[in-house]
Formats: structure tokens, sequence, C-alpha cells
């Protein structure tokens, strides 16, 4: 595991989860695909980097407090002046423990969630699906037991209730498969690499198109410092003791 | 560790044996396997004296033969002591039905006895279980011989985390005429769990289908049993209880709250091709149609019906399963035409599902089962065969059972069960065709094939 992911992982265990900019860097580091990010608490300055990768942007805030940024207002999209941004900046620094805002390049493309999970049972799963605010009430989604193989992504793709989405549907384009396969398989290899340190993860969404697939939002949850043990199962047919 | 000793042991120690109460458990086990089993049974219990004329030993290393089986039944707080005995005086595995351990909060108790027999890898199933019900062996179920219901000997091992759940699956598996190999009821699984059985039967020359009733896996266990399954070259078949549990604890992502235990777990299975029964019945099902097919298929069925309301059903019950029915060309459907007999071609409907109709002789269904078995698009011919038709015959099931045997596709049918119609039933069956007592149960015993495929 590279000095830099372990870092960034240990810095966090206090709060128990990644701040989205850190969890970005991470990925990265992993080989995954993000947007142009900066991570600032200075207005000029996420100012002059949205004037730098074009308009229109998004702007998130950072704060330990927010684990949910959508439910609280915490994301505003298609930012597409300065005024609108500084107008964002200025609404987040109000919010509990501003730890500065996150700018980032607007992209578009089908949203897909990516999720890896360390399961009782099982170790190591990744979950893929149709992502979103939404993925929790469509609930489409396939998931495998990890480490995946390239041939994996494809069955999983197929095992989706709207793969007919991906693979382009009335004359929309099909999403980019061999780059999300590419994007699977190395998730999945960093989860092999750090699954004693997390819980589960959400990258989500994770916004395909025909050229490539960009994680625009990480959610890495870390494992509690003592894992509290599953209880075994009381349903057994009890026996009389002797 | 060696497992042979749990199933055929030449020699075996009841411990626990009863002087003064005969319906003690110990005795139960002592008495159905004296004289009945080609095995030596000796009763054991500190006091010693005599049970029903035959000596009671005070300590197992009395007896003077080397002791194959310990069926320990004793208070909980014993058996560790018991266990190091049966170390010492040679004894090749042990049983350990006693409860008390883990399940009532003494885990302390359980890691103990694990304790010992790990330092001299030493088998033992259980705690708290039924034992082994090893047909033409042992049986150390506590269950009074006249109320034990015993499916016929073949070749699906059973193994259970609930020996309610074993015994019930015995009952079920005898009125549905499904062979067991072996019966194994693991209780807390202690030493032995889910795993080492599975390795074991995938070796077991007498089992050609492992089934398994799961509460849950030990942390990890999962991954390393559907690893092995996915190796194992004998269909692997799991129902699993408590799906919904765990599904109301407070979750933080998406992932962890789409991908709850059950979910994962359902997932997990078909990804490495271990058939899931979502039900008693499904289990069943799938034992009977595995223990004739160990193979998986794709899940195109033919379906020759003598009804068109049966072969909707069986349609419908297709499509709930995801399992397709295609149509055959229109050469096919003309061939099948062609070679009706004279009462049913100009009334059968020949596009799949195949109406042969209340008119159809035995060579119609012959005939049109032949066909379909030859057929590339088909990998598994659903006969639904209603024995009260009058253009048909007693000899329809052995008949069409021949023509699996010449043409090597799957087949599965549906007769109703009863008495009137057992001749077509065993036609079927004693030619090792598997046969459903409904519509819906001859499409599962298609389903079990498929579900036997990994994604």
């Amino acid at each position: 595991m590279s000095t830099e992911i372990k870092d960034i992982i240990s810095a966090s265990k206090e709060l128990g989860w990644v701040l989205e900019p850190e969890a970005k860097r991470l990925c990265s580091l992993a080989g995954l695909t993000v947007p142009r990010f900066l991570w600032t608490t200075g207005v000029d300055e996420a100012v002059r980097f949205a004037q730098e990768i074009g308009y229109p942007v998004v702007a998130k805030v950072v704060s330990p407090h927010v684990l949910h940024k959508s439910d609280v207002g915490g994301v505003v999209v298609g930012i597409s002046s300065g005024e609108k941004l500084q107008e964002a900046f200025h609404r987040f620094s109000e919010f509990e423990g501003f730890a500065g805002m996150l700018v980032e390049e607007m992209l578009s493309g089908i949203e897909l969630i990516a999720g890896a999970k360390v399961d009782y049972q099982f170790g190591p799963v990744i979950l893929l699906g149709i992502g979103g605010t939404g993925v929790e009430i469509y609930r489409d989604i396939t998931m495998r037991m990890a480490p995946l193989k390239e041939k994996d992504v494809e069955s999983m793709v197929r095992s989706l209730k709207a793969h007919q989405l991906l693979e382009g549907y009335r004359g929309s384009e099909p999403v980019n498969l061999k780059e999300l396969t590419r994007m699977l398989v190395a998730f999945s290899d960093l989860v092999m690499e750090i699954e004693g340190l997390i819980e589960s993860i959400d990258l989500n969404p994770v916004l395909c198109s025909s050229r490539r697939c960009v994680i625009t939002d990480a959610r890495i949850m870390l494992k509690a410092e003592k894992a509290p043990n599953a209880p075994e199962s009381e349903l057994s047919l009890r026996l009389p003791h002797f | 560790m060696n497992l042979q000793p749990l199933f055929k042991p030449k020699t075996m120690a009841v411990i626990g044996v009863s002087l003064t109460n005969n319906r003690h458990p110990a005795n139960v086990i002592y008495h159905k396997n004296h004289l009945r089993y080609p095995v030596k049974v000796f009763p054991v219990n500190p006091r010693g004296g005599v049970l029903q004329g035959e000596r009671v030993f005070t300590h197992i290393s009395e007896i003077p033969e080397k002791i194959d089986l310990a069926v320990i039944a004793v208070r909980a707080e014993y058996v560790p002591v018991i266990l190091s005995d049966c170390v010492q005086s040679g004894v090749g595995a042990a049983a350990v039905i006693s409860g008390g351990f883990a399940e009532s909060g003494q885990k302390d108790l359980q890691d103990r006895i694990v304790a010992i027999a790990q330092e001299a890898s030493f088998p033992f199933v259980g705690p708290n279980c039924l034992g082994i019900y090893s047909p033409a062996h042992m049986d150390t179920f506590f269950l009074p011989s006249e109320r034990m219901v015993r499916p016929d000997p073949g070749n699906v091992a059973l193994v259970s985390q609930s020996g309610g759940i074993l015994v019930d699956q015995m009952i079920k598996f005898a009125e549905e005429g499904v062979g067991l190999s072996r019966a194994v009821s693991i209780g807390n699984k202690a030493l032995i769990n889910e795993l080492d059985f599975l390795n074991y039967f995938a070796q077991d020359t007498e089992t050609k289908v492992i089934a398994f009733y799961v509460e849950g896996f030990g942390n990890r266990d999962g991954r390393d049993f559907v690893l092995a399954a996915s190796r194992c070259p004998k269909p692997v078949i799991v129902l699993k209880a408590g799906k919904s549990v765990g599904g109301s604890r407070a979750v933080s992502s998406h992932t962890a709250s789409l991908a709850g235990d059950y979910e994962t777990f359902s997932t997990i299975l078909s990804q490495y091709g271990v058939v899931e029964a979502k039900n008693e019945f499904e289990m069943v099902t799938f034992c009977e149609s595995l223990s004739c097919y160990q193979q998986s298929i794709e899940g195109n069925l033919g379906i020759v019906t003598g009804s068109g309301g049966h072969g909707a059903l069986a349609v419908d019950v297709c499509s709930i399963h995801g399992l397709s029915v295609p149509s055959l060309p229109e050469q096919a459907q003309h061939e099948i035409r062609e070679n009706l007999s004279s009462s049913a071609q100009p009334i059968a409907s020949v596009a799949n599902p195949v109406d042969l109709t209340g008119s159809a002789i035995d060579d119609d269904f012959v005939f049109a089962i032949s066909y379909l078995s030859r057929r590339p698009e088909i990998d598994c011919i659903v006969v639904l065969l209603l024995p009260y038709l009058p253009g048909i015959t007693s000899d329809l099931g052995a008949r069409l059972s021949q023509v699996y045997y010449q043409e090597g596709k799957p087949l599965v049918a549906y007769v109703p069960h009863v008495e009137k119609y057992r001749i077509f039933i065993e036609g079927f069956e004693i030619n090792r065709i598997p046969v459903s007592p409904s519509i819906e149960g001859a499409v599962l015993l298609a389903e079990a094939m498929r579900r036997s495929k990994p994604f």
C-alpha cells in the first residue's frame, strides 16, 4: 500500500470517514479517474480555479460534520459565474465545522454507483449499480466477491435491469465498457489492499460516458477501532441439555 | 483431519447412557444401533452396571476394542474431560450431542473443547447437534427408531445447522422419493463446519449432490465455502434462513444499505454456481433434480403437455424464474405435426409448448420429446403428463425415460401424485427421471440445473 494512501486513512481515523477531497486524492493515487478539483478555504482562489477550468463548475461543502452533503444543501451544480461561486462559498462557510469548499469541473454521463463493503461472511464485496441520489429507490444493483476479474465486470453490467442504458439505448451513446472495466478492476484492487481498514465505500456518482468513467464523489467509511463481533445466530433448534 | 470414522465406524461408544432412565437420549442412541446396524456398540457410564444384559463400561479406556466413534451425550461441563479421555484412548472421532455451549452463552466451555480437539487433530461434530445418520452404517440421532422417517438410500448428502430442519428434510425426501447418502446435524459447528463437510463429501463416492441448511457462516467462512464449492464437481445446494436478519441495522453508506447480508449471500452464491434454494420446497425439489442430473443448463425449455392450460401455467412459472421457452421454427413445427397420430395431428399446437391435446397417444409423447431432445435451441424438456387421458397407457413414464437414455437431454416430469397414478410416477423414478407433484415443481426441477450455472 502506498504510504500516501496509508497516511490519508490514518489521518481520518478519528473522524471515522475520509473527507471528500482526501477520498478523491486516495482514488486518484489508486489509478482511478476523478474530476479536476480544488479544495480551498479562500474564495479568491476558488474563483481563479473556476476560471482556469472553465464554467460551469460544481461546488461542495467540506466539513467533518457533513457526511451527506446533498441532504443539507451542501452541493451546488451548474455554477456559471464568479458571483454565483462566491455566493455558494459564503453560504457554505456558515456550515458547522466548515473546512473549505471543493470546486470541480462539471461532467456529464450516466450516473453509476461503484461500492465496496467488507462482509462478515464473505469478506470484501464489490457492488455496481445505477447511481445518483435515487440509488436506494431504484435498487438496481449487483455484487461480486472481490477481487474482480475483467470478465466479472461484463457479467455485472449484464445483470443490471438498466443494462440497456449502458449499452446505448435509443440513439444514446454507450458507455465506455473498457474504461468501466478498468475502473472497477482498479477499484477492486484498491479494496483488496485496504480491506482491513475500511467498512464500506461509495463511489457515487461515477459519471460514465462514451469516453471515460469519472468518480465525482467518494465516501470511505473506516472500520471502527474495535470491530464489534457479529452476533452468532440464535435460530438453531435448541436441543435438550443433558 | 480424517472424518471417515464419523460416517463408517466399525465400533462405537455411547457415553452417558442412563441405568435408570431408558428414554435418556444416550439410551435411545445405544438401542437404535445395538444389533440393528453393522457397528459394535459399547455403553459407557462412570457408575458401570448392566444395561439390558450388556456390560456398561465405566470409562472409555476400559473398552477392549479400539473405538472409531464416540457419541457423547453427557452434561456440558463433563464434555472437556470426556473428550480428553477419547483422545487419550485413541478414539477416531466424536459426535458431541450435548447442548449447553455457545448457544446458551457458554462460549468459553466450547472454546475449551475445540482447543482439546485441535491440539490432537481429533475431529468432532457439534456440540448441540443430532450428529450423523449414515444409512446402512449407524445413526446417532436421539430420536426413537420407530418415529424416524428414513428416505431411500441415494446420493444426496444433507448438512444442517438445525437438527429439526434436517429431520424434516429427510421426511420430505422420503415423500418425494429422493435418496439420501448421509445426513449430518452440525449444531454449533465449533470445530468442523460446512467447508469441512463440503470437502469430505466432494470425495465421498456415495454422494453426488451436497445440500446445506445454513443460518449463517462464520467470519469469512462464506468466502472459503463458495470458492471450494466452485471447484467441487458435484452440485452444491444451500438453503439460507434468516433472510431478513440485519436488514434493520442503521448504515451510513448506500453500499452497506443496498448490499445487505442476505442480498450479498444470495448474489455471491450465484456468482459461484452454488444453487440457492429459497425455501424448503425448492430445497427438496432441487435435491431431487440434481440427484438425477449433475449438470447445468442455460434454461431454454421445451414443454410437452396434454393440456393447453398446463402448458400456459408452466410458461408462467418459467417467466417468473427467467427461464425461456423458445418457439420452434416453422419447419420444426411442421415436422412435429407430420409425425403425430391422426387423432392429435389436426388439433395439436406445436410451437412450444407442444400441446398434444387430450387426444394424444403414447407415440405422440415419445415422438415430440425425442424430437425436442434433438433441437439445439432447447436444453431441457418438461413433460406435463395427464395420466387420465384416454389415449395414453401406463407404460408412458417408462417409455419416456428411455427417450432420455437415447437422447441424453435432461427430462423432468409432472404427474399428479395420487396412488392411482403410481405406475406412471414409478416409470420415471425407477429410471432416475425426476417427477414433481405440481406444475411449478416440474419447472423448478429444470430451474435447479440453471441455478447451478455460475454467472
